[in-house]
């Protein structure tokens, strides 16, 4: 047994990881002929260096927050949910259906019904794979991703059918009228008498903010949070101690599901006040990466989604700004902080640790 | 204490030809606030059987892991045949011809046993120049040691006597001189246990260096000739074998006199309790594990269950603890018939009075990783004084409940803020106890209460077990050490293939007569026809 003191375990060993992953994409930006501390330079003032690039990165992290908190929960049971851009896609529907609905009353009365309906629809596209699971064994894995096409599938057929805005050809719904229009951050900060620049953020950041700490309770605190670590550390002794395996992946996957469908209150019902095709983005997977770099706790999740947040609107300017590095160089970033801070976590935290035996032995 | 123990600060002696194998000086290690070795010196001399016993936790498998590199030292030096060695790793360790045979085999099971051999210390890319090497010297050694395994056997299917062999002749091949041998007949049958120490006493002929972990006084006094005792960390003793005794090594190991036999009044059962009728388990590959088990429970009374394991003793842990499902048959409790078949989990067995310490705590008993406090509560998690509003729980009551049970119980460290896994094994077991019998059951189910569990820990865990029959609760006790269910049941019964064999009372029968019946023979069925 290993210990290292618990600021190095936190603080150090993601730093350093993460000064390895840029260390490795400079070199990658030097191999296309550009300078890696302009295109850095560039991605952090792109990303931090005005409100309007702060809002947009905390735009983004909102999606991953809610993304990553969903994968985090069922990390806890041992559960992988990849489903998460299916879940997502559906708790767009949900949103829609009371958006388009309710869109002639006030948002206060919208907002909640649509958090609701979010959840219910996203949760309702987890359940199938949870039952599956816990009753016919089938793995959750591979039913998820399943359940992901099938999500994309089904958006698609609503958006060119029911859901679909009358006499347009674009797969998407009517725009929803002011009682469906979250308020953005800049009208927010208007209450306030202050000003901001215009951005897709909005209200729905703080209700994933609560939804962290909502998971830390639901966790750390509660008798089913309980249940589910037990349950996801060793499921034998789970079972001896009178938990019930089916109910207890039933309910995570519930959850989780449900996290995964809020993350549409922020594309749909904030940035576009309409359901389209593709609103998810990818938001899905980046939340499976969210989750372990933040050790699927909600601190470490919110930490991940703002570095996510700052990866992708950094990443956007960084193309925009200099055209030899493209969309598809973004990406490659963006895997080389996943694979350093994920899968190669090991490569800093040996030495890390032996570094403190020593130093330990020393005095 | 004889002239044997060493103070070891480097004293060359100038008359001895050869250094000595092993010396270990102010060796020191601790984990967090747990000292686990506390300046510990150790002297073994070159072929020589030294045994080290020890209460669980009292640091014995943290000194050998730090002489195999498992761990590093915090303080304190090394000398390997009187050279300085540093080692950092278990490839120092065999680098320096140390060899391990863990409690826990580190086999690669669907090898075959000459690939298991080899594996890490092939000479080249090539297999197959290795493999004839080790096929030769397989050979060469089992003439030698009486190390009999066929190469071309796939561990798996080896009997466990035999994968212990295949751990020897992993260290022999790599040129091992001193060989440490962790609790090493703990899966053994006493037959097998015979066939090690044979084998022991070959290498030693050979000059081979053995080092032999166990708590079994027995088997110290059998085949070492010095023995080192280690309690809480610290080395107390390192005596000759040949001047000692199990009274006074016991003695050393736990710093007071024990009592090997238990202390109890006859039992005066009383109403029955718990009747199983024709119970049978069939598991999900269509093996029968119980077939039609009868058997009745009083209150006040001890049964035990004596076996082999592997005879449907866990299955019917299992299936009265509400684990698994009844395949056929009736239980019933209080005059209340139980429901066998999956209507009725663990927490509705608790509910109903059956408390269960079940055989293997580290996957069942304990969630290792969660803390103390966390776990003294598992099961009974859901009862009202644990939870509070909205469906979060009262942690404050379960922190406090968990500090007393760790005092009563004296489960050492008392922090309930350490994890499961950082406990020694009596001291989880500890914990289990105190969870289900403070609870209170009417029916205790225990399996193997005390395995890997120190003679301290033992007494204790017996002591409990005996008041909780004297309030009147029913105790079924699974154990397969026979002393064990000799010395601690009212009855016995003995299970052999699924079925019961045979019923005993501890006074009318002896270890032999279980015996064989755990082999399926009733002697006195055989003597009557």
């Amino acid at each position: 047994m290993k210990s290292i003191p618990r600021w190095a375990d936190l603080a150090l060993i993601p730093f350093l990881n993460l000064f390895l992953a840029f260390f490795v994409a400079g070199l990658v930006v030097v191999f296309i002929g550009e300078d890696p501390f302009r295109a850095m330079k560039i991605m952090l003032t792109g990303a931090l260096g005005s409100d309007y690039g702060i809002g947009y990165t905390l735009f983004y992290t909102t999606n991953f927050i809610f993304t990553g908190l969903a994968v985090a929960v069922a990390f806890h049971g041992s559960l992988f949910n990849i489903g998460g851009e299916g879940q997502a896609a559906l708790g767009g529907v949900g949103v829609a259906v009371v958006a388009l609905t309710l869109d002639g009353t006030h948002w206060l009365i919208t907002f909640p019904l649509a958090i609701l309906s979010a959840a219910i629809f996203g949760a309702l596209w987890a359940l199938v794979p949870a039952y599956l699971q816990a009753k016919r064994g089938s793995h959750i894995v591979i039913t998820t991703i399943m359940f992901n096409y099938i999500g994309a599938k089904l958006l698609g057929f609503l958006m060119n059918g029911p859901l679909k805005k009358e006499g347009s050809m674009a797969p998407e719904s009517r725009r929803f009228e002011d009682g469906a229009q979250l308020p953005f951050m800049q009208d927010i900060a208007g209450w306030f008498g202050m000003e901001m620049t215009r951005t897709p953020l909005n209200i729905s950041f703080f209700v994933a903010l609560i939804c962290c700490v909502l998971v830390w309770l639901l966790i750390w605190k509660s008798k089913f949070g309980y249940e589910l670590r037990a349950f996801g550390f060793q499921q034998p002794a789970a079972i001896y101690a009178g938990i019930n395996p089916v109910k207890i992946t039933v309910i995570t996957m519930v959850v989780s599901g449900a996290l995964a469908g809020m993350m549409a209150l922020n594309t749909v019902m904030g940035e576009q006040q309409k359901l389209v095709l593709d609103h998810v983005q990818g938001a899905g997977f980046v939340g499976i990466a969210v989750a372990l770099m933040g050790r699927s706790h909600p601190v470490g999740v919110l930490l991940a989604a703002i570095l996510f947040g700052v990866l992708y609107q950094g990443g956007t300017e960084l193309a925009f700004e200099i055209p030899a590095i493209s969309r598809d160089m973004i990406v490659t970033i963006q895997a080389l902080v996943i694979l350093f801070m994920g899968a190669l976590e090991n490569l800093v935290r040996f030495p890390v640790e032996g570094m403190f035996a020593r130093l330990s032995r020393g005095n | 204490m004889s002239d044997v123990a060493q103070t070891s600060k480097g004293r060359s002696d100038a008359t001895a030809s050869l250094p000595p194998a092993i010396e270990l000086s102010g060796i020191s290690k601790s984990f967090g606030p747990v000292q686990a070795n506390k300046d510990i010196s150790l002297t073994v001399q070159k072929g020589a059987i030294h045994g080290i016993v020890g209460e669980n936790g009292a640091g014995k498998s943290t000194l050998m892991s730090i002489l195999y590199g498992f761990y590093q030292a915090d303080r304190g030096e090394i000398k390997i045949n009187g050279k300085p060695t540093q080692i950092h790793n278990s490839d120092d360790a065999i680098a320096a011809g140390i060899g391990m045979v863990h409690q826990h085999f580190m086999l690669v099971q669907p090898f075959t046993v000459l690939e298991n051999v080899v594996l890490g210390a092939e000479d080249g890319a090539l297999l197959r120049p290795s493999l004839a090497k080790a096929r030769k010297l397989l050979v060469e050694l089992a003439h030698e040691y009486e190390l009999e395994v066929d190469p071309d056997a796939v561990v798996e299917e080896l009997a466990v006597g035999l994968q212990q062999r295949v751990e020897i002749l992993k260290a022999l091949y790599r040129s091992a001189d001193i060989l440490i041998l962790d609790e090493p007949t703990g899966v053994l049958t006493p037959a097998e246990a015979d066939h090690l120490f044979r084998i022991l006493e070959g290498l030693k002929a050979q000059g081979k260096t053995i080092i032999l972990i166990t708590h079994k006084l027995r088997e110290i006094m059998a085949i070492t000739d010095t023995v080192s005792v280690m309690r809480r960390g610290e080395m107390t003793a390192t005596v000759k074998t040949s001047e000692t005794s199990p009274t006074e090594l016991a003695e050393l190991m736990v710093g007071r006199r024990v009592l090997l036999q238990v202390d109890k009044d006859v039992a005066t059962p009383g109403e029955s309790l718990l009747q199983v009728k024709d119970l049978k388990v069939t598991d999900e590959d269509g093996v029968d594990r119980l077939k039609s088990i009868s058997l009745e429970l009083k209150r006040g009374e001890i049964l035990g269950v004596a076996g082999v394991a592997g005879n449907g003793q866990s299955a019917l842990l299992e299936v009265l603890g509400g684990i698994t499902e009844a395949s056929g048959g009736q239980v019933i409790l209080n005059g209340q018939p139980l429901d066998l078949l999956g209507g009725n989990d663990a927490g509705d067995r608790r509910k109903a009075g059956i408390g269960h310490v079940p055989e293997d705590r580290h996957h069942l008993g304990l969630i290792m990783k969660f803390l103390a406090w966390e776990n003294t509560t598992f099961g009974y998690h859901g009862e009202p004084e644990f939870n509070a509003s909205m469906g979060l729980m009262n942690q404050r009551e379960m922190l406090e409940d968990a500090r007393g049970k760790m005092e009563r119980f004296d489960i050492r460290p008392p922090d309930p803020k350490l994890k499961a896994a950082n406990f020694s094994g009596g001291n989880q077991q500890k914990i289990v106890l105190a969870r289900e019998i403070e609870r209170n059951p009417d029916v205790l189910l225990i399996g193997q209460p005390t395995r890997g569990v120190d003679i301290g820990a033992i007494e204790f865990i017996h002591q409990q077990i005996v008041a909780l029959r004297d309030q009147g609760k029913a105790i079924l006790l699974v154990s397969v050490e026979l002393e064990e269910i000799l010395a601690l049941s009212d009855r016995i019964i003995v299970m052999f293939d699924g079925k019961i064999s045979g019923e005993r009372l501890p006074g009318e029968t002896d270890e032999s007569e279980l015996g064989l019946l755990m082999a399926g023979i009733d002697p006195k069925a055989e003597s009557a026809a």
